[in-house]
This record gives C-alpha cells, sequence and structure tokens, in this order.
C-alpha cells in the first residue's frame, strides 16, 4: 500500500517514479488485444529489453476460488470485484511493481480498465471500483482496442467452439442463449470503456484494421514511448 | 433483474436498499480471545427466548474463501493488500449471502467481529485508512457494538491458558518483535489503541473483560435490550450455552 505521501500523487492518473516501463493493452474479447501484445513482445524481445509478461486473473492464489465459484455459482458482483483485485494485487506486488523497480518493460494484457468496464456493467459502483484499485500504476502506454461486437463475435466463434459464461456475462441473465447475452453485456463493456478512454487517457486503436498495419502503429508508440524513458534496461544479448 | 448505474448507489452493494433492511444487527468486537465466542454462546439463546430468530456470523467463515484464507496463511503467499483483500471478500461473501438476507428477514444478526477488525488489522499493518474505509464502505453500520475489552497483560494470560500463541495473531508478519511473545505484546497492544480509539469515536459500549463470564454476559444482554426491545429486568436469566457456534455458512 502506497504511504500518505504517494497516496496524495494518485498513482492511477500520475506518471509513476520507477525506471521501467508499462505497457497495457484492454479490449473486449475478440478484440485481437493479446495477439497484438504477443507480436509486441517478439518485437521488443528482439530489441533486447528486459520483458515481464503478465495477464488477467492469471494468479495462483486466487485461481482455484475462482474456479470453484463460477462453477458452483458463488460469486456476486461484489465478490467477483474483490477476487479479481485480489489476484490483481497479488500480481502487481509480486510480479509488476518489482518489475518497474527493476527497469523492465511489463506488458499486460488487460490492466484495471478491465475491472472498471466489467464491474460497472455488473453494477458494482464505478467509484468504489477505482477505490479499490486506487494503488496501481499508471501505465506509460495503455492501449485500447476498439472494436463492434459483431467483429468481435465473428472472431470468437469461428475461432473458439464455446463464449464462456462469464465473457458472455450470462451471471446477469440478459439473454437466454450465449450469443445474444455476449452482445448485450459486451455493448455494456464497450461503453464503459469509452469512458474509460475519457477519464484516463487510453489510446484507441481501430481494431478493424489489418492486424501487421495495427501492430506497426503499436510498435510506434511503444518506442515513442520508450524513447522517452531512457532508465528503461536492456539485457546483454546472447 | 439487472443491476444499472441507477439503482446502483454510492458505496452500495448492488440490490441491496438501505430502507429493505428491517432487522437488527449486532457486533462483538475484540482482540483475539477475549471470549467472544463464549458469549455469543450464552447470548444468542437468549435472544432466542424472546422470540427473536437469530442468524450468527463470524470473521473468516465465508464458503466463497474461507479455506484459501487459512490455507494462504499457512505459507507466505500473503502481503498486507492481498490478506486486506482476500478478507474483504470473505465479508463481502457474508454479507451478501448471510448477513443482508437476513437482516432483510428481520431477523437478528450477531457478528462475531465486523468492520472494525478489518480496519484495526489493516491500521496495524500501516494500510491506507481512506482506502479501506472506502473499501468496506457497502456494510451496513451495526444497531449496536460491543467492545469487548482486556489489556494486553490479561490478554497473554488468559491466551496462553487456553492455548498456544500463533504466528498471525503475534503479527509476526509484521516483524515487530525480536521473540513471538515480545511480537504478541507489540502487536495486539496496538490492536487494543486502536479498537480504543475506534470505541471513543463511534460511541460503543465498552464491556470489562477481565470479569467472570457470566457477569459479562450480563453487562451485554443490558446494552442489547434496549436495542431489541426486551425487559431490562430479565438479563440475569440462565440458560444452557450454544454448543456450535456456527455451521458453514453457505
Amino acid at each position: 500500500m502506497p504511504t500518505a505521501a504517494q497516496q496524495a500523487l494518485n498513482p492511477l492518473h500520475d506518471a509513476h517514479p520507477y525506471p521501467g516501463a508499462l505497457i497495457v493493452v484492454e479490449g473486449i474479447d475478440g478484440s485481437g488485444k493479446s495477439t497484438q501484445l504477443k507480436l509486441l513482445r517478439r518485437h521488443l524481445e528482439a530489441q533486447g529489453y528486459a520483458l515481464k509478461f503478465t495477464e488477467w486473473n492469471s494468479s495462483e492464489l486466487v485461481k482455484d476460488t475462482m474456479k470453484m465459484g463460477k462453477k458452483k455459482n458463488l460469486l456476486t458482483p461484489t465478490t467477483f470485484s474483490l477476487l479479481h483485485a485480489t489476484d490483481f494485487a497479488d500480481r502487481y506486488y509480486y510480479e509488476i511493481l518489482p518489475a518497474l523497480k527493476a527497469g523492465m518493460v511489463v506488458l499486460a494484457d488487460r490492466y484495471v480498465y478491465t475491472a472498471f468496464a466489467r464491474d460497472a456493467v455488473r453494477g458494482v459502483d464505478p467509484g468504489w471500483v477505482r477505490n479499490l484499485y486506487r494503488f496501481a500504476a499508471k501505465p506509460d502506454l495503455a492501449l485500447y482496442f476498439k472494436v463492434p461486437i459483431e467483429v468481435s463475435l465473428d472472431r470468437l466463434t469461428s475461432a473458439r467452439a464455446n463464449i464462456k459464461f462469464h465473457e458472455a456475462g450470462m451471471d446477469l441473465g440478459l439473454a437466454a442463449n450465449v450469443i445474444d447475452s455476449f452482445r448485450i453485456f459486451q455493448g455494456r463493456v464497450l461503453e464503459e470503456y469509452d469512458r474509460c478512454v475519457a477519464e484516463f487517457g487510453l489510446q484507441s486503436i481501430d481494431a478493424q484494421g489489418p492486424i501487421r498495419e495495427q501492430q506497426e502503429h503499436v510498435r510506434a508508440l511503444a518506442e515513442k514511448m520508450l524513447a522517452a524513458k531512457p532508465a528503461v534496461r536492456k539485457v546483454v544479448k546472447k | 433483474m439487472t443491476p444499472t448505474r441507477a439503482t446502483s448507489r454510492k458505496r452500495g452493494l448492488p440490490r441491496v436498499e438501505r430502507e429493505e433492511v428491517k432487522g437488527k444487527l449486532i457486533v462483538l468486537e475484540g482482540t483475539d480471545g477475549v471470549g467472544r465466542s463464549t458469549q455469543i454462546a450464552r447470548l444468542v439463546p437468549w435472544i432466542e427466548t424472546h422470540g427473536l430468530p437469530v442468524v450468527v456470523t463470524g470473521w473468516n467463515r465465508s464458503l466463497l474463501v474461507s479455506k484459501l484464507i487459512t490455507s494462504a496463511k499457512e505459507g507466505t503467499l500473503l502481503n498486507k493488500v492481498t490478506y486486506t483483500l482476500l478478507y474483504a471478500t470473505d465479508f463481502a461473501d457474508r454479507l451478501e449471502r448471510v448477513v443482508i438476507p437476513a437482516l432483510k428477514s428481520g431477523m437478528v444478526v450477531v457478528a462475531d467481529r465486523y468492520v472494525a477488525t478489518a480496519m484495526v488489522r489493516g491500521a496495524v499493518r500501516d494500510v491506507d485508512r481512506d482506502w479501506m474505509r472506502e473499501l468496506y464502505g457497502f456494510a451496513p453500520p451495526p444497531d449496536l457494538t460491543v467492545y469487548m475489552r482486556l489489556d494486553v497483560d490479561d490478554l497473554i494470560t488468559r491466551t496462553l491458558d487456553r492455548t498456544r500463541l500463533n504466528y498471525w495473531e503475534s503479527g509476526m508478519d509484521r516483524h515487530m518483535g525480536e521473540d513471538i511473545h515480545d511480537s504478541f505484546m507489540s502487536y495486539q497492544s496496538k490492536q487494543i489503541r486502536e479498537y480504543d480509539e475506534m470505541a471513543k469515536e463511534a460511541g460503543w459500549k465498552t464491556v470489562d473483560a477481565r470479569r467472570a463470564v457470566d457477569e459479562t454476559q450480563v453487562e451485554i444482554r443490558k446494552a442489547v435490550a434496549p436495542v431489541l426491545q426486551i425487559p431490562l429486568d430479565r438479563v440475569h436469566e440462565r440458560l444452557q450455552p450454544m454448543t456450535t457456534l456456527v455451521d458453514e455458512e453457505g
């Protein structure tokens, strides 16, 4: 937890003081953000940056509980939100923050904005969720991959056999079938993301364009940002 | 029914309106080992004798995360933020599944610890107070908080009389002393100071927990009686204490 002095800085809104750099990607499921981050990772690796990759909802700490809670339908919007925050805090204090202090480039597949968007749609108070994640450092580059619902649905249904229950917001009882529910739920998530873009200055990327062109854009933005961060470390090439 | 921005009020849990809450919430607070469970085991049958249904809820008893908290505390997995957040998850789970439904149906909820315990544990770990206050902002305020108080010297002898010192109850994760005794003394003193301050601020009923169990029970009943509209001349009734406090919740 930040001290009172650090708190006054409002980490989510002011540039962080660490030598490393934080790049995050956001967007609804099927927006292509993970693909773009993977390609960026290859590029930065080749350039010799010391990288740390971290992914939403991946910590071992809450994994089993989350799985059990989802399966047995034990989660409420509030506990769903709190467990994700616990997952995030675990990764933040054991991975993200140490890597930033060590001068590494942290690549995060989803960050706090995912919680802001999804939890708000589940009816959790937006102010409460923002406070929950108040300790998190502001990214040096936050990319939002914006895509219409139908495009993401096409991608998901062609690439995967089925859309997951919570990804479709089926817990909210919005529609009887997964596809309709996904449309409604992710549509609302999109609206919340738009709010985040304005509130936190996320950089919007048109995620409908060719993957390669998007990647060129992403690399250019990352390079520009990294050029302004001289303390970021590179590892000695073998 | 889909929750929307309009129905979710600031600080509130989604789908809970305070006005719907008809029951009474009675909280027992105090450090580890002051005898809260012993008192609750005697308080509950007494309330029930007066025709009021009671639900007991206790710290870290949620179906969702209590096992996780227990196993995580066996190792060194938790930092102070994840520690705080897991307890908040436990709390929210019990609140939504046990406390609020019971209050809505007009029952009496007796809580073995409540928000104050989270605030105290956070404070002794230097967790930001405003952050925590906001985090727990969804909790309905108690109708009565009884604070069972012991000085640290009485607390350690009573604890050792009953059991052995415990790593977490001694605050060993905070590296507060040379050995577990010193750590216990410094950790629990700090907690007592925090509880004292809150008791003063929020006007809790403070009960001297050094006294005999039955005397303490009478003190607690005297505080509870007016809240539940039980006549004060009934506080001396002797009843069989409950043997098990709470089954697994959920």
